[in-house]
């Protein structure tokens, strides 16, 4: 029988890297990327990587097809930005086996710090990009851009967004195929190495290529027509298709599996056969542009929001002209619900102090970003991995004696191996009096726990080497290194005390596995509770924002004959015993379950 | 309601198991002979966050979203939560609630009130409301993580799909010393 199955785009991409033979396949998890690698490495037969960055992904998915082995680079859309140093120039060398480069776009910022728009990585990288509508699809061209990049001598964009990357739909299996390609070690010097004279020879054939899959788009079978009522014409690709079937199924679509380079007679032609054109289309007006220099009318961001992700209900009002109705009013201002730092969690002592200092946080990438909510309020900064460090040393080199003992840098461990470390470096070369705090949990938490070079353990569940944070940050230059344990506050806050003030580099580690871990734990597990008896009400505890930890209006007095609006109540189900909101009660009301 | 896709909301926070109670419906109808599509975002999500998964079902199916005011079944694991999501419930439709309340921070800090009027709310939209206490019928089962099979088994009662297909299903998702307390489970869910 015919294998169907329940895939994600992403699960169906790597189902289709695994269809295509690809035998290197590297990537740095980010949302909504992840998925695909952590799915790659449930089958056998290809060497599957967490990268220490994106950049490094894409140039041993490069070296690998360069060898003449299929490959996959993996990254979200911010990731590209990283990568986009090796992808602009191996646009020039083209390779050997295959390299499809997926880029997932986060369109609303789900979990993103920006919503830029791929599709133009395609045009000012030159080169071709796939545009997958559903997980049928995200396999069928995974399989088709390995094809396209051998074809065309290019690597090839995969692009997907939040929403085809993670929702499921039916997928039909096939076997994997043994790629054309044959992996070997062959010289091409004129190819591979971009020094002037050889690149000069390499940008026309670029343009040349670019023009030939032009060309070849016009017939590709995936930028496809579906005539129906010829009033209403809609150009859409990606997800924006479903959106737009929905609502008009009855309409005339040219649905296009390729957004770059597009078919402009195909464009052309459809366009001159129905009344009026939509371009149906997420973000920028990529499609519709270029549209429009063909000299058509079409409607498009006009009719579309260029800000956040379509829904069906967006694509209907666009398409059919409706009032914007009023949307509909919660019944009441719904107190809100964002995510926030687990029970336990090793980052929320650190904040807490942070927060308790008043110190000026240059913050980062990661759970920890979640520092920046209330009651720990303690990010002041955060734009991109790595930057937490730059941004302090620029403030120091700024404000000088003015800023010395209240800036401090914060950075996870998975994104300081990812792009701090050169950050740190600088810090060290040019004498910076910036202490940097790595929020050391072991893992890259926030996009559900993959390892990297510091978890000693590979993606494949392998034992690897553990790079030594302490040795690093010393070889770096960093003369003062303090591990601290953040589970003791005391600690915590003598330690940063004394290294903000510090006019030299600094680093603190603070190390304790996430609480979310499977193979670490240092919580005791045991929860604690709240005596009401001695309870005053001072609401100390829950300013460290724990989830476990609530407040029960109810006025009155303790035994110590303290009045108070209330008390605290600590939920035994949520509670994993990390015992901070004990040190910080100044009434010894809260007790471990065996009275402690 | 088989001729047409049928539109399933789950609404809850992160860490209730309503992706994983998505997971196992959308295999329910594909093996029912559905065309099938679900859609929810991870990341931020699993940090204690508001959470919705949507699940749509029928001959052929292409967004994987509900269009505001058109969710046909509505499975709310939290109260607070059900609010938040009305604009995307259609005319009369099917809401079933766990009756759960789980405080977000500002209602933990005591800033905010947790909203008094939800099964109020909503026994005024719906066409059939189901009230169902999940997490103590997940602890009569065994467990008390299986709260979002509690509600898989009142779901059940929505919907003309064999009861095999369910329990077939649920059983392929956990291991077999787990099968008989998620069997309890759905069974105590379908009852309520």
């Amino acid at each position: 029988m015919e294998k169907r199955i329940l895939l994600s785009g992403n699960e169906a991409i790597a189902r289709g890297a695994f269809e295509s033979g690809v035998k290197v396949a590297a990537a740095y998890p980010g949302t909504p990327s992840t998925e695909v690698l952590e799915n790659l490495g449930t089958y056998s037969g290809a060497h599957v990587e967490w990268s220490p960055n994106e950049k490094v992904a894409l140039e041993t998915a490069m070296g690998a097809a360069f060898g003449g082995a299929r490959a996959l680079a993996v990254m979200k859309h911010v990731g590209v930005n990283v990568a986009a140093d090796p992808l602009f120039t191996l646009s020039y060398t083209g390779l050997r086996g295959g390299l499809v480069l997926v880029t997932a776009d986060d369109p609303e910022m789900h979990s993103s710090q920006n919503e830029q728009d791929n599709r133009h990585y395609a045009r000012f990288a030159k080169v071709p990009m796939l545009e997958p509508s559903d997980s049928q699809e995200a396999k069928d061209f995974t399989k088709i851009a390995f094809d396209l990049s051998e074809k065309f001598d290019t690597p090839v964009m995969l692009r997907t967004t939040t929403r085809v990357s993670h929702s499921k739909s039916i997928v039909h299996l096939d076997e994997p195929v043994i790629p054309p390609v044959k992996p070997g070690l062959i010289r091409d010097p004129v190819k591979l190495v971009m020094l002037p004279a050889n690149a000069r020879k390499r940008h026309p054939v670029v343009e040349k290529r670019m023009e030939e899959a032009a060309r070849f788009a016009e017939t590709f079978p995936e930028n496809r027509i579906e005539w129906g009522d010829q009033k209403v014409g809609i150009i859409t690709s990606g997800i924006s298709y479903e959106y737009a079937k929905e609502v008009m199924p009855e309409a005339s679509f040219l649905k296009l599996g390729m957004v770059y380079p597009l078919p402009k007679e195909m464009i052309k032609s459809f366009s001159s056969r129905v009344e009026k054109v939509y371009v149906v289309e997420e973000l920028d007006p990529f499609i519709e542009e270029q549209v429009r220099a063909l000299g058509l009318v079409v409607e498009g961001k006009s009719s579309f929001p260029l800000l956040g992700e379509l829904n069906p209900l967006l694509v209907e009002k666009g398409l059919k002209n409706l009032p914007s109705k009023e949307k509909e009013e919660p019944v009441q201002k719904l107190p809100a619900r964002p995510p926030i730092m687990c029970p336990g969690c090793p980052h929320r002592g650190v904040f807490s102090v942070l927060n308790k200092l008043k110190l000026f946080v240059t913050g980062d990438i990661g759970c920890y970003t979640l520092g920046f909510l209330p009651p720990l309020s303690a990010i002041d900064t955060c734009v991109c991995m790595g930057a937490s460090i730059g941004h302090a040393m620029g403030l120091d080199k700024a404000l000088g004696e003015e800023a010395l003992g209240k800036v401090v840098a914060v950075i996870g461990d998975s994104t300081f191996l990812h792009s701090g470390i050169t950050g740190l470096l600088n810090v060290a070369y040019n004498r910076g009096a910036v202490t940097v705090i790595i929020l050391d949990n072991h893992t890259t938490a926030m996009t559900g726990r993959q390892d990297h070079p510091g978890t000693g353990c590979t993606l494949r569940g392998e034992e690897t080497f553990e790079v030594d944070l302490v040795k690093l940050a010393k070889a770096l230059g960093v003369k003062h290194v303090k591990a601290v344990n953040p589970y003791d506050l005391a600690a915590v806050e003598r330690v940063i005390k004394k290294e903000v003030q510090r006019p030299e580099p600094s680093v603190v580690i603070s190390r304790a596995p996430c609480v979310l871990s499977r193979r670490e734990r240092v919580v005791s597990g045991k929860p604690l509770s709240v005596d009401s008896d001695f309870c005053a009400g001072c609401r100390s505890c829950l300013r460290l924002g724990c989830p476990a930890v609530a407040w029960v209006k109810e006025e009155g007095t303790n035994v110590q004959g303290k009045r108070r609006k209330g008390r605290a109540e600590i939920d035994a189900f949520l509670c994993n015993g990390c015992t901070l909101c004990a040190q910080v009660c100044k009434f010894g009301a809260i007790k471990g379950n065996d009275g402690k | 309601m088989e001729n047409k896709v049928t539109n399933i909301l789950l609404v809850g926070v992160g860490g209730q198991g309503i992706i994983l109670a998505s997971e196992i419906m959308a295999d329910v109808f594909m093996e029912a002979g559905y065309d099938v599509k679900k859609s929810e975002v991870h990341g931020m999500a699993q940090r204690g966050g508001s959470v919705s998964t949507h699940v749509r079902f029928g001959p052929k199916v292409y967004s994987p979203l509900i269009k505001e005011g058109e969710a046909d079944i509505f499975m709310a694991f939290e109260e607070l939560e059900a609010l938040r999501y009305l604009s995307y419930l259609g005319l009369r439709p099917a809401i079933l609630l766990n009756e759960q309340r789980l405080n977000p921070p500002g209602v933990s800090l005591g800033n905010e009130d947790y909203p008094a009027d939800v099964k109020e709310v909503l026994s005024r939209r719906a066409g059939k409301f189901k009230r169902i206490p999940a997490r103590d019928l997940a602890v009569r089962s065994g467990d008390v993580r299986a709260v979002n099979v509690v509600l898989l088994g009142a779901l059940h009662s929505f919907l003309s799909i064999p009861e095999k297909t369910w329990t077939d299903q649920i059983l392929k998702r956990f291991p077999p010393k787990a099968g008989p307390v998620n069997l309890e489970a759905f069974r105590l869910g379908k009852a309520a």
